[in-house]
C-alpha cells in the first residue's frame, strides 16, 4: 500500500472537532435527564394513612434502626414503601438487543477496515 | 520465541511517535496496586448500595460475588494483553493495535467517560461528606456542596498536573488508610472484638430477603459493578511503571483480591446494621454506607475513621480517575485521533497537562449538573461497553498473535473460558441497565454509533495509518 500522508488540520478545525466532541457528550448524557426519559425513578403505589412501624412492615429491630438513624414512620414512609417497577415490553428488549448488536457489527467491520490498512502500510502486502 | 522481547524494561513507548519528551518511567508494583485500588474502594464506600435498593441485602451479595467473577475475567485478560503493551492508553493502545482504529477510539473514549463519571461522582460524595460534618458540628442551614465538589476536582487536577509520582504516592497512603478503616469497622462491628451490632436476620427477614424477587437479583447486577469499576485502570500506568511485564499483571491481580475481601466485608457490614430500604437509596437514604454504620455504632473513634476513610476513598478514586482519564485523552491526542495538540508532555513535570486541564470542566458540568445515581450509571455503562470488548479483544489477541509468537509477561489460564465467561456476565448486566435505566443505555448506544461515523468518516483522515502500530510485534496471523 501506498504510504499515506494525513492532510494537516487548521486550528479551528481542531476547535470545531472538540466542540462537536463535547456536544454530543453532554447531549447523550443530558437529554434524557431533560426529557425525563431517565427512568430509575420509585414510586408508592399503595401509600399508608398515619404510617406506623407495624404498617410500614417494618418489625422491632428494623424500626429501633430507623429510630437511630433519626427516622419517625412518617419520614419514612416514602423511603420504605418506594419501588422500581421492573415491567418491560418484548418490543423494548428486542430493540435494546438489536442496537447493541448493531453497535458492535458496526464497530467490528469498520475497525477491520482501517486495520488492514494500518497492517498493509506498516508491514507491506502479504 | 519471538525474535524482539517486547516486555524489554527499557523499551519506551513513546519512541515511535518521534516525541522527544516522554511520560517518566517510575512507578512500581505498589503504585499499580494502589492506582487500581483507590479508584475502585470508593466503591465499597458508596454507590454499591444502589444494587441494594435494586433488588434488597441478598441480591446484593450476589450481584458482588458475581461482579467479581466478572472482574476477576476482567483482571486476568486484561493482565496478559497488557504485559505486552507497554504504552500509556491501555485498553485504548491495546484495542489499537489487535482489533482497529474505530473500536480504539471508541475504547478510549469508553475510558474517559467512565473515569470522569466516576470523578464527578467522588466529588458529590465528598461535597456530601463535608456538608454531614458541618451538621455533626452543630451547623444549623444547610450548606451549600458546591463549593466543596469544584475545590476537591480543582486540587486533585492541579496534584496529577505537577507529577505522577507524586500523585500515585499520595494515592497509596490514603487508599491503605481507607482500606484499613473498613478492616477497623468490621474488626469492630462483628463481634471480634467487644460485643458485635450485626443483626442479619432480623434486617433481612421475611420480605426483606428478596424484595422484587429473582428479577430483582439479576437487576441488582447493574450496581454490582460499582464494586470493582476501575481496577481495569491499571493499565494507564504502562508506560510510566519501571517494569510494565511484572509490575501490571502482579499489581492487577493484587488489586482486584483486595477488591474482592473488601467488597464482601462492606456487604456483611453494612447489611447487618442499615435497613434495606435505607441502604438501598444512595440519594435520599444512605450515601455513604460505611460511614452511616460507624454512626450507628455509637463510636466516635469509628465515627472519624470512617469519615476520614470515605473522604480518603473519594479522593483517592478522584486522583486516579483523572490520572487515567487523562492519559487515554492524551493517548488519543497523540495519535490524532483527537485534536493532536492534546498528545502535549509538560516539558517539567512530564504529565499529559492539556488533557488534564481539559477534563475539569467535563468532570465539573456532571458533578455540578447531575444526581449521584444518574452519573454512577453513566460510568457504569462506558466501563460495561469496555468489559464486551475486552472478550472480543483476547480472542483476537490470540487468533492474531498465538502464545508462540510473542512474549508474554502473563499469560492467563483456561482460554478461552474466561472470555466466554465474561462475555455472558456482560450481556446479564446489560440486561439489568435495561431494566432501570433502558432509555440512558440506547441513547449512550446512540452515541457512541454517532461519534463513530464521524470518526470514520471524518476524522480519521487526520491519522497516519503504520504509524499508528507502534509496537515492535510481528506481523500479525491473516493478514
Amino acid at each position: 500500500m501506498a504510504h499515506y500522508s494525513p492532510p494537516t488540520q487548521s486550528k479551528v478545525s481542531q476547535l470545531i472537532d472538540v466542540v462537536v466532541l463535547v456536544a454530543l457528550t453532554v447531549g447523550a448524557l443530558f437529554v434524557p435527564l431533560w426529557l425525563g426519559m431517565a427512568g430509575s425513578s420509585k414510586s408508592v403505589a399503595a401509600p399508608v394513612e398515619n404510617p406506623t412501624w407495624e404498617t410500614l412492615g417494618q418489625n422491632a429491630t428494623q424500626a429501633a434502626q430507623y429510630e437511630a438513624l433519626g427516622y419517625t414512620p412518617a419520614s419514612a414512609h416514602d423511603l420504605i414503601l418506594a419501588r422500581f417497577d421492573y415491567s418491560f415490553t418484548t418490543g423494548a428488549l428486542l430493540l435494546m438487543v438489536a442496537v447493541i448488536v448493531l453497535y458492535y457489527v458496526l464497530m467490528l467491520r469498520f475497525s477491520e477496515i482501517e486495520y488492514r490498512e494500518v497492517i498493509s502500510e506498516k508491514f507491506g502486502e502479504k | 520465541m519471538a525474535e524482539v522481547d517486547i516486555t524489554s524494561k527499557t523499551m519506551d513507548g513513546m519512541g515511535p511517535h518521534g516525541t522527544k519528551v516522554g511520560l517518566l518511567r517510575v512507578l512500581g508494583p505498589a503504585h499499580v496496586w494502589a492506582l487500581g485500588v483507590g479508584i475502585v474502594l470508593v466503591g465499597e464506600y458508596m454507590g454499591w448500595n444502589f444494587a441494594v435498593g435494586k433488588g434488597g441485602a441478598y441480591a446484593a451479595l450476589i450481584a458482588c460475588w458475581f461482579a467479581g467473577i466478572l472482574y476477576t475475567c476482567v483482571a486476568m485478560i486484561d493482565s496478559e494483553v497488557t504485559s505486552t503493551v507497554a504504552a500509556a492508553g491501555g485498553q485504548y493502545t491495546q484495542a489499537k493495535h489487535i482489533v482497529g482504529p474505530l473500536m480504539a477510539f471508541n475504547v478510549g473514549l469508553y475510558l474517559v467517560f467512565a473515569y470522569t463519571m466516576l470523578e464527578a461522582a467522588n466529588a458529590i460524595t465528598a461535597g456530601y461528606l463535608f456538608s454531614v460534618v458541618a451538621t455533626m458540628s452543630g451547623y444549623e442551614g444547610t450548606l451549600d456542596q458546591r463549593p466543596f465538589i469544584i475545590l476537591v476536582i480543582m486540587f486533585l487536577a492541579w496534584l496529577n498536573y505537577r507529577g505522577v509520582l507524586a500523585t500515585l504516592t499520595f494515592n497509596l497512603v490514603i487508599t491503605a488508610i481507607a482500606f484499613v478503616a473498613i478492616l477497623v469497622l468490621f474488626v469492630s462491628t462483628s463481634g471480634l472484638v467487644g460485643a458485635g451490632i450485626m443483626q442479619h436476620a432480623a434486617l433481612m427477614e421475611g420480605a426483606a430477603s428478596l424484595p422484587y424477587g429473582w428479577i430483582g437479583v439479576l437487576a441488582a447486577m447493574h450496581f454490582g459493578l460499582w464494586y470493582y469499576l476501575g481496577i481495569e485502570g491499571t493499565t494507564q500506568a504502562a508506560e510510566e511503571v519501571r517494569s510494565p511485564a511484572r509490575a501490571l499483571p502482579f499489581g492487577t491481580l493484587a488489586g482486584i483480591m483486595t477488591l474482592l475481601i473488601a467488597a464482601t466485608l462492606t456487604w456483611y457490614i453494612c447489611s447487618g446494621v442499615l435497613p434495606w430500604e435505607f441502604l438501598g437509596d444512595g440519594v435520599n437514604g444512605s450515601v455513604a454506607p460505611l460511614f452511616d454504620t460507624a454512626r450507628l455504632s455509637g463510636s466516635n473513634g469509628l465515627i472519624w475513621l470512617l469519615g476520614f476513610g470515605t473522604l480518603f476513598a473519594t479522593l483517592a478514586s478522584a486522583n486516579g480517575c483523572i490520572n487515567d482519564a487523562s492519559r487515554a485523552w492524551f493517548a488519543m491526542g497523540r495519535d490524532k485521533y483527537l485534536p493532536g495538540w492534546f498528545g502535549a508532555v509538560h516539558p517539567k513535570y512530564r504529565t499529559p497537562y492539556r488533557a488534564i486541564i481539559f477534563l475539569v470542566p467535563i468532570a465539573l458540568i456532571f458533578a455540578l449538573g447531575a444526581p449521584l445515581d444518574q452519573v454512577i450509571t453513566f460510568s457504569i455503562l462506558s466501563g460495561l461497553l469496555e468489559y464486551t470488548f475486552m472478550p472480543l479483544n483476547i480472542i483476537m489477541f490470540r487468533k492474531k498473535w498465538p502464545l508462540n509468537t510473542i512474549k508474554r509477561g502473563y499469560e492467563h489460564p483456561f482460554h478461552p473460558l474466561p472470555a466466554i465467561v465474561l462475555l455472558s456476565l456482560c450481556g446479564i448486566t446489560f440486561f439489568a441497565v435495561f431494566l432501570g435505566y433502558g432509555t440512558q443505555l440506547v441513547a449512550m448506544i446512540g452515541f457512541y454509533i454517532v461519534v463513530s461515523l464521524w470518526f470514520h468518516f471524518w476524522r480519521y483522515r487526520f491519522v497516519n495509518r503504520g504509524a499508528q502500530f507502534t509496537m515492535p510485534w510481528p506481523k500479525p496471523q491473516g493478514y
